[in-house]
């Protein structure tokens, strides 16, 4: 069994509710950070372990908290990235919903560290009722004296609330996140500046996913270095994955970072291996976003090494051969699967999304979900094949926000990896009535 | 302004609960959890004097909370049926066969995406994905989330709202413990 530092009382029954969440020590870590530690303290415990974003980007989380500016008599505050939309992640909905307090004790806890007296949680609209768990869940934390003012005596303060977003993607981009707490459309700004130094209502604010804050509690009662020891190289501790597609267990799982990819699609513990006894065809390991890999790139990376479940195995051989950790939204694909049809889902998926601030984004991710479309449809050219990818070279780079790329990353992984397939679906549009696409739905067992 | 409609009481009282959570000069942060009260509380839909009003309330300008509701996704600017049936088509549910769905529901209520039936009691919609990737294919109405669908399952969903005939929206004040807390799994 491999360690468990978030979802280790997940079986317990009630942990859901805060008096179960407590008897299996839950609020240690907001104890011990108010009353035995100074927020300097705290921050040198998260920059020890290790801990990296888990929101999708694995920047260091330590780093980012020290970058936050503190200047005297201007409120700071902590936002909670809950907005959850990259497809093929479900992870935060899965801790919001079985274990709310875990969050909660992270955002006391994270909050103290940052000197925050107001902390927001930003979660996404559809999920709506986890927002109802959630505002149960801070009522609770309310009641017993985890939130308010002079929490445990120690004259801190801290009032934490729920916000819902309203249907955006985009709003996952933390300074869109932003733009829409303040009540505006998810239009991301132009960084410089920072959240850190200018974030909600113009003052210094730290934004962080959902297992990111979560991940601060064991770190805090285990120590940062205890933390660091898990995992393999700069990836340490345990990371959520979120795992669909083709599978015979799908859900969510908390792995030790490292762990084979081999093991976690075939092993019982994990993934189960392929329903109906299929073949693998490939992956998008890390969330729609990243660049999907065939089969043999995804169990071995190009120099023959087995790949791990790590921000460097996963990310070896750059977008040549590798990909990324991501958001750990882990799409597997069985040997029927049409890659240009997923890659029209995508391509669809960030057109629809995209907030049209910028043009290289708005307009390529419309054409290329129409050349997809019109692939699809049986009346593409090779030439059109070509064309996609030269629309996905030139939006890297070019936009404000990192959508443009998360929208030409996947087209031109799917060319790369399996241009003949594309090519297939031009020259012969009339085969492609026989190519089975997807589980027709009546024929998927029972669960 | 002349406007006539007017929050219920509750409603009321949740909306201020809301505005107090931001600094007292920054009240139009309240803004998309409003539209989430309002839409609920009008017909599932924002009409432009619902946003006028919201505006009112909020003293913002109308033209703010258009370009809130514009642009996104879950607020209808137009009148939606009484249940509004919503399939993810995203990548793990397309893999899952949310095609099946789509087109299942289509010839159960002869409609296309998009449109209601005659009767006014579903609209059908195709949206992006909705965080159940792992339990697709999935159908969202309302506040539930339906997952592990199949066609005979969904065929009884459809069914049961029908019978009950009630609007499946979302109780955007509803919250903590005088909600009733479903574990909308349904399996
Ligand atoms: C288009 C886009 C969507 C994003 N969506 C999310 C999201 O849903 N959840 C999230 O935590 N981070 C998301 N991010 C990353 C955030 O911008 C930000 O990096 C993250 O919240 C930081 O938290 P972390 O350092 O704890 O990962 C998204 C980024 C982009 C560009
Ligand atoms: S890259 Fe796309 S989503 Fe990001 S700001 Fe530009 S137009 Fe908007
Ligand atoms: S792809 Fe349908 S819920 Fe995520």
């Amino acid at each position: 069994m491999s360690k468990k530092l978030l979802l280790q009382h997940i079986d317990v029954p009630g942990i859901n509710t805060y008096e179960v969440y407590r008897k299996q020590g839950g609020y240690k870590a907001v104890e011990k950070a108010l009353k035995e530690m100074t927020a300097d303290q705290i921050l040198e415990e998260v920059k020890t372990s290790g801990l990296r974003g888990r929101g999708g980007a694995g920047f260091p989380t330590g780093m980012k908290w020290s970058f936050l500016a503190k200047p005297e008599g201007v409120a700071r505050y902590l936002v909670c990235n809950a907005d959850e939309s990259e497809p093929g992640t479900f992870k935060d909905r899965y801790l919001m919903e079985k274990i709310p307090h875990l969050l909660i004790e992270g955002m006391i806890a994270s909050s103290f560290a940052l000197g925050a007296n107001t902390a927001y949680i930003y979660i996404r609209g559809e999920y709506f009722y986890v927002h109802r768990i959630l505002e149960n869940a801070i009522k609770e934390a309310y009641a017993n004296g985890w939130l308010g003012k002079n929490i445990l005596g120690t004259g801190y303060d801290l009032d934490l609330y729920m916000q819902i977003g309203a249907g955006a993607y985009i709003c996952g981009e933390e300074t869109a996140l932003l733009e829409s707490l303040e009540g505006k459309r998810g239009n991301p700004r132009i960084k410089p500046p920072f959240p850190a130094v200018a974030g909600l209502w113009g003052r210094p604010t730290v934004v962080n996913n959902v297992e990111t804050i979560a991940a601060v509690v064991p770190i805090i009662n285990e120590g940062g270095a205890n933390y660091a020891n898990i995992g393999v190289g700069k990836s340490t501790g345990t990371k959520l994955i979120s795992a669909s597609g083709h599978i015979n267990k799908p859900g969510v799982y908390e792995i030790e970072l490292g762990l084979p990819v081999e093991e976690f699609i075939y092993s019982d513990q994990y993934c189960g291996g392929i329903r109906n006894g299929k073949e693998l065809k490939a992956v998008v390991a890390g969330g729609s976003s990243v660049p999907i890999l065939p089969k043999e790139l995804i169990l071995k990376t190009a120099a023959g090494e087995p790949r791990l479940m790590s921000y460097e195995s996963l990310g070896d051989g750059g977008f040549q051969t590798g990909t990324m950790l991501g958001s750990g939204g882990f799409i597997v694909m069985d040997e029927d699967t049409s890659i240009v049809k997923n890659l029209y889902t995508f391509s669809r998926f960030y057109h629809h999304e995209s907030c049209g601030q910028c043009s290289p984004c708005r307009e390529g991710t419309g054409w290329m979900e129409k050349i997809l479309k019109k692939i699809i449809s049986g009346n593409g050219t090779l030439s059109d094949v070509d064309l996609l990818w030269d629309i996905q070279s030139k939006i890297e780079g070019k936009t404000i926000c990192p959508l443009g790329e998360a929208a030409a990353w996947p087209v031109a992984a799917a060319i790369r990896h399996f241009r003949k397939e594309f090519e297939e679906y031009v020259t012969n549009p009339q085969n492609i009535v026989d190519v089975k696409h997807y589980y027709r739905v009546n024929n998927l067992a029972a669960v | 302004m002349n406007v006539k409609i007017q929050f219920s009481e509750k409603a009321l009282a949740s909306v201020n609960e809301i505005i107090a959570r931001y600094p007292a000069d920054k009240k139009k942060s309240a803004l998309i959890p409003v539209l989430h009260i309002a839409q609920a509380e009008f017909d599932g839909w924002l009409s432009a004097e619902t946003m006028d009003y919201v505006a009112s309330i909020l003293e913002i300008k109308p033209i703010e909370v258009y370009e809130v509701a514009s642009f996104y996704s879950m607020f209808n600017l137009k009148p939606v049926g009484k249940c509004l049936l919503e399939v993810c088509r995203t990548s793990s549910c397309w893999l899952m066969g949310a095609e099946d769905v789509v087109r299942f529901i289509e010839n159960k209520l002869n409609i296309k995406e998009g449109e209601t039936t005659a009767d006014g009691k579903f609209t059908l919609k195709t949206v992006e994905c909705l965080g159940a990737c792992g339990y697709a294919p999935m159908l969202q109405v309302g506040d539930k989330f339906y997952e592990f669908l199949t066609l005979e399952k969904t065929e009884k969903i459809i069914d049961n709202l029908d019978s009950t005939g009630k609007r499946s929206t979302y109780n955007g004040w509803q919250t903590g413990k005088e909600s009733e807390i479903i574990m909308n799994r349904v399996d």
